[in-house]
């Protein structure tokens, strides 16, 4: 009889703390969306800001967002895909293989700030490329690496060997293999994960504050050497810099919404897509 | 298109002559798309030691000028003092661990008890509902949470506790503790979805209760992977910026009392970076943060690894 009422208290404890993590997810949505959804207007999407950002939209900012989002694809995908063909396809058992790992997981624990420090020395100062769309974009671009490598990894994974096997017995070469035989059935997965990654990188702030993000630009960027304005920083700036913080407070929910929405909707339709991708490769 | 031809050829066998060469140069064209792969997965490697290096580079004039002391032996940290400025870093390593520490406290045992009732008590589809939701919690920027810092938790906290304002360490480590749950929550449960089988129905069949077998069979055996999770958990934690940086209230100071306003390292960095002129002594202090912050992740990641691959040793 205690043993039958210790396992009621504990499971009814453990329920109430999973409980208590999907309340907290829900508090974080529904508060940002519930006041936050009144600011949204069209013209609150396509407008730059006006009177000292008290007034108009955040057209600037979802642009630079999106400009930003499209250089750290554009170079983590590649690279990212690359080392996890390598990985997963040729790599043998060893210290090399060995090494490699223990620097992917270990650079996915570097915090975002030094990446941001990396980045101002490399790209600012080194290459010249100063506080730019470009710069920020790479340094976002070296955060997603190890997270895009190891969802790349999980997706080829997934792709059974039988199918290289089939490839390899009709006399195609390894690379001929993976291309025909391997990549095809794999991206799909990878798609996927590059987005999960691209919905974290998007709404970064850290990185992005010494290497290129803008407090407030009269002009759209108009080459990748520009300084930009962000979603996330401009949320900050609103929420903590403003010197009329209680006005913008409104404004801050808005942007809050647009940043959480863009970013839940690319995650949600992420994991749905994978969910629906791995039901496949199951039957 | 021609590596269909030779493939054909290759598969039919005919020209005997010219696959000899063809074979040649296409194991050479195979040679240069391993390497070309492999220089790619290098690539973490460089990246990893350039992080390294290239902090090392900038820290280490301020090494030169202030000296090794002065950072890790003093507490205050003012480097915009006219007479003259102190660099004492004691004070923000203390604030970050605080708020780390704080953070664990909440997030390790909620993280610990929904993972186990993920692993040992949730219906399938429950765990279709949590898991995904899990996966959102961890995608919310952390200026969203920040933000939800400054006008929701930190109300709370000065009405809770009578503080004139809620901007605390205590406002840190509580979302802290959000931000570092699904880390702590996906890793345990693989821990302890890992525990084998037979231990489980072996508790089972000599009449313990499923809750007693969760407890002292489950946990003790997934019990290094839950403790790996915790530790990349607080990894996270101590590297986290944007929601310390709004939500702690930044005023440097030696303190242990959850209710005062702290500066982490993150946040000293994220404020004081934007504002120095490059290459000037204070800009080198900044990267000394850094290179203390990539040397306490580094240690932490480090540690939760060894411990992860203990234990798979050990579950071969």
């Amino acid at each position: 009889m205690k043993k039958k009422w210790a396992e009621k208290i504990g499971f009814a404890l453990l329920s109430s703390a999973a409980v208590l993590v999907l309340l907290f997810l829900g508090i974080i949505i529904w508060d940002i969306f519930s006041k936050g959804v009144g600011v949204i207007s069209w013209q609150f999407l396509t407008q730059a800001p006006r009177e000292g950002m008290t007034e108009g939209g955040i057209f600037p900012a979802i642009l630079g967002t999106f400009l930003v989002s499209l250089i750290t694809v554009l170079f983590a995908v590649p690279l990212g895909m690359f080392a996890a063909i390598y990985l997963n396809e040729y790599a043998l058992p060893g210290r090399t293989t060995r090494l490699i790992r223990l620097a992917i997981r270990n650079l996915s624990g570097v915090p975002s700030i030094v990446y941001g420090l990396f980045g101002v020395v490399l790209f600012v100062q080194m290459m010249k490329l100063g506080t730019s769309v470009l710069s920020a974009g790479l340094t976002l671009g070296l955060l997603t690496l190890p997270w895009t490598i190891t969802a790349s990894e999980e997706a080829l994974k997934t792709v059974p060997k039988s199918y290289r096997e089939g490839a390899l017995a009709l006399g195609a070469t390894k690379w001929y293999a993976i291309r025909t035989n391997v990549l095809p059935y794999a991206i799909p997965g990878m798609l996927t994960g590059v987005i999960l990654g691209l919905a974290r990188a998007a709404g970064e702030t850290a990185p992005i504050l010494f290497t290129g993000a803008a407090f407030f630009l009269p002009h759209l960027p108009k080459s990748l050497f520009d300084q930009f304005m962000a979603l996330p920083y401009h949320l900050y700036i609103l929420a903590t810099q403003h010197h009329d913080i209680a006005k913008v407070r409104p404004i801050a929910y808005g942007t809050a919404l647009v940043l959480l929405g863009l970013i839940l909707l690319l995650s949600t339709s992420a994991i749905y897509f994978r969910y629906r991708y791995r039901q496949r490769m199951r039957s | 298109m021609q590596m269909e031809v030779t493939l054909a050829e290759s598969v039919s066998g005919k020209s005997k002559e010219t696959t000899l060469p063809d074979a040649r140069k296409r194991r050479l064209k195979e040679k240069m798309i391993e390497k070309f792969f492999l220089l790619n997965g290098l690539l973490a490697i460089f990246v990893l030691g350039g992080i390294f290096a290239l902090l090392f580079l900038k820290a280490f004039p301020a090494f030169q000028e202030i000296g090794f002391w002065q950072f890790f032996g003093g507490a205050v940290w003012n480097p915009n003092s006219y007479s003259t400025p102190k660099y004492g870093i004691l004070s923000l390593i203390v604030s970050t661990l605080m708020v780390t520490l704080g953070a664990l406290a909440i997030a390790v045992p909620l993280g610990v008890a929904c993972a186990a009732f993920l692993s040992d008590i949730a219906s399938s589809k429950m765990r279709e509902i949590l898991k995904p939701a899990i996966e959102i919690l961890a995608a919310i920027p952390s200026v969203v949470v920040g933000f939800l810092g400054i006008v929701l938790v930190s109300p709370m906290i000065s009405r809770v506790f009578g503080v004139s304002h809620g901007l605390t360490a205590l406002n840190g480590s509580i979302l802290l503790a959000i931000m570092s749950l699904p880390t702590i929550i996906s890793l345990s449960e693989d821990a302890l979805r890992a525990v084998a089988r037979s231990y489980k129905e072996a508790s089972l069949a000599l009449g313990a209760s499923r809750w007693q077998t969760l407890v002292r069979v489950s946990v003790p055996a997934a019990l290094s992977g839950i403790i790996a999770s915790i530790m990349l958990g607080m990894g996270r934690a101590i590297g986290e910026t944007m929601t310390v940086l709004m939500a702690t209230g930044n005023a440097p100071a030696l303190t242990f009392n959850f209710l005062e306003a702290i500066q982490t390292m993150t946040a000293t960095v994220a404020i004081e970076l934007g504002e120095v002129p490059y290459n000037t002594t204070h800009y080198y202090a900044l990267f000394v943060i850094g290179l203390v912050l990539f040397a306490m992740t580094f240690l932490v990641n480090l540690i939760s690894d060894l411990i992860l691959q203990k234990y798979q040793e050990v579950e071969r």
